[in-house]
């Protein structure tokens, strides 16, 4: 019978292990959605286009974004370690963690975007053609608020994944709980602490699931 | 007002080359309802299309207000457009949107200051009876609604001229009957130029002035709607009345009736203040002939009454002739049906 003693827990630890976990998610989701967005705009507009050129243009664009998704990212920390190094001159712990993270996350959220804003009624982008839109009033006029639902379903879904990113970034000393988890859990047999980082990581993706969905209905006009 | 001009469009390449529209003219007067009517893929949704260069012809030129759109850039062309409302079988209304923010659009396009963008929009509302809906979005509201909303979207920007792309097509007979008084009304108010594309006879003999007939990519009749709609030439034009008056089978069963030699099958039209005058009734007690209705209509085309009888005179020949030459001294118009 497996005996657990949850006393001998270090809460200090836990604590800075939460706290850098939301550190990195925090960073990371906010610059995968800046870089994300308008790439997922870019996508989508490019892909319509009437030019040559500019679909050609969306090929290589898409392409990169497949490479970018396909590498495992465990890969992708270390492949990035000069890269890392250059941006935020460390390619260790949190900070260094970061980069890889965006690296991983902003081209998966752009497909999201895409997809979102392939969801918006064809009628209603003709209907702002036909009223004189401009490109740009059209993609913060009619795209983006319309795809507002999808878009946030999209950050929702990022975000989550971020989560569990983030847990191999201990093999660049990044901590978090998912470092936490691995290193007491499964180096050390300290299986209490296992437990604990794994259900906060649970409790954790839980509350952004909520949170989202919540958001997604609260914008739904359909 | 509206110039089509050896317009052209053609989709595809080479082995998939299909052409929606071979080289139409066609002209619209200022302040005029015009129909064009036709069956689905007879190109009339492309038509209403290249007016506001939502597709832009393979050849030929668009005038709309004494410019060729045609060559205008892309930031003119976007300014022209403002000038051109329209509206859509699926209303097309921003669903995250409400409905004050729907009618808004186009002023916020232009950078429309408050005050006069809240006076601007009440306004429309008032127009199309919408004002206790101003907060709502367009998932709380009815066919009719939505299109409401979309006309006084439309509206907004103050436009010359207002496309109808089936507008009614998917609403129910009375909405389309309410929505069809509502474009006549802004049409009479604003002195308004509208078009409207339809493949319902009903929507043209309502309200329109004008129609053309468009099959396969071409237009095979037009003129005024009493014209049109009482003297169908062209056999699609026929079909599509036709299936208004329901005619056909009916008709073709009474005159199999009992036809002998001292009767003779005519049709009469009477049209404008005409048609409820008692002129058959008095011709026929001066010169002694009997008649019998076969089918008769008696109904207004816009706001102008008509009325069409396909009546057998029963007599002697020579009474019958005379019959036939006073009602077209009356103004009549009669056709002998053989």
């Amino acid at each position: 019978m497996l005996e657990l003693d949850f006393t001998q827990i270090d809460w200090k630890e836990i604590g800075t292990a939460t706290l850098d976990t939301l550190r990195m998610l925090g960073a990371s989701a906010l610059f995968s959605f800046i870089i994300g967005l308008p790439v997922g705009v870019l996508l989508y507009m490019a892909a319509r286009s009437t030019s040559g050129l500019v679909r050609f243009g969306y090929s290589i664009l898409s392409f990169i974004v497949n490479i970018l998704r396909s590498v495992p990212f465990i890969i992708l920390i270390v492949a990035m370690i000069p890269i890392t190094k250059s941006l935020v001159g460390v390619s260790y712990g949190v900070l260094g963690t970061i980069p890889p993270l965006v690296v991983g996350a902003a081209p998966f959220f752009a497909r999201l975007v895409e997809t979102a804003l392939n969801e918006v009624d064809k009628g209603v982008i003709e209907a702002a053609h036909a009223m004189g839109s401009s490109t740009s009033q059209i993609v913060w006029r009619v795209l983006l608020p319309e795809a507002r639902p999808g878009l946030l379903a999209g950050m929702t879904i990022t975000i989550v994944t971020l989560v569990s990113y983030t847990a191999m970034s201990g093999q660049v000393g990044g901590g978090g709980l998912g470092d936490l988890a691995i290193k007491y859990g499964y180096y050390r047999y300290e299986t209490e602490i296992m437990i604990l980082a794994v259900v906060l990581m649970i409790v954790l993706v839980q509350l952004l699931q909520m949170a989202g969905d919540r958001l997604v209905r609260h914008f739904t006009r359909k | 007002m509206i110039e089509l001009k050896q317009l052209t469009k053609q989709y595809g390449k080479a082995r998939t080359l299909t052409t929606a529209l071979s080289e139409l003219d066609l002209s619209i007067e200022k302040g005029e309802i015009f129909g064009v009517i036709g069956h689905s893929g007879a190109g009339k949704s492309t038509l209403i299309r290249c007016i506001n260069l939502l597709e832009r012809p393979t050849s030929g030129e668009v005038w709309v207000d004494g410019k060729n759109l045609t060559l205008l850039g892309k930031k003119q062309l976007q300014a022209e457009r403002r000038k051109i409302g329209m509206i859509f079988q699926h209303f097309n209304l921003l669903s995250s949107a409400t409905v004050y923010d729907n009618i808004a659009f186009p002023l916020r396009l232009i950078k429309t200051p408050k005050a006069e963008m809240e006076r601007k929009v009440s306004e429309l509302l008032a127009l199309v009876g919408l004002e206790a809906h101003r907060d709502k979005y367009p998932s709380q509201l009815s066919g009719g609604q939505k299109q409401r909303v979309g006309i006084a979207r439309a509206l907004a920007s103050d436009p010359e001229v207002l496309l109808c792309d089936e507008a009614t097509s998917a609403l129910d007979p009375q909405t389309t009957d309410s929505i069809l008084r509502l474009l006549l009304d802004i049409n009479k108010k604003f002195h308004l130029t509208i078009v409207l594309i339809t493949h319902e006879m009903h929507v043209i003999q309502s309200i329109c002035d004008r129609v053309a007939v468009i099959h396969q990519g071409g237009i095979v009749e037009q003129g005024p709607v009493t014209e049109v709609f009482l003297k169908p030439k062209h056999e699609v034009t026929q079909e599509f009345i036709r299936q208004e008056l329901d005619s056909g089978e009916a008709l073709r069963l009474a005159m199999q009736g009992q036809a002998n030699s001292s009767s003779q099958a005519v049709q009469i039209t009477f049209l404008g203040s005409k048609t409820y005058d008692s002129i058959l009734s008095h011709t026929v007690h001066e010169t002694g002939v009997n008649f019998a209705i076969l089918q008769g209509t008696i109904s207004t085309i816009k706001e102008t009454p008509y009325g069409q009888l396909i009546v057998r005179f029963e007599g002697e020949e020579r009474a019958i002739e005379e019959t036939i030459r006073k009602l077209l001294q009356q103004g009549l118009d009669v056709e002998v049906i053989h």
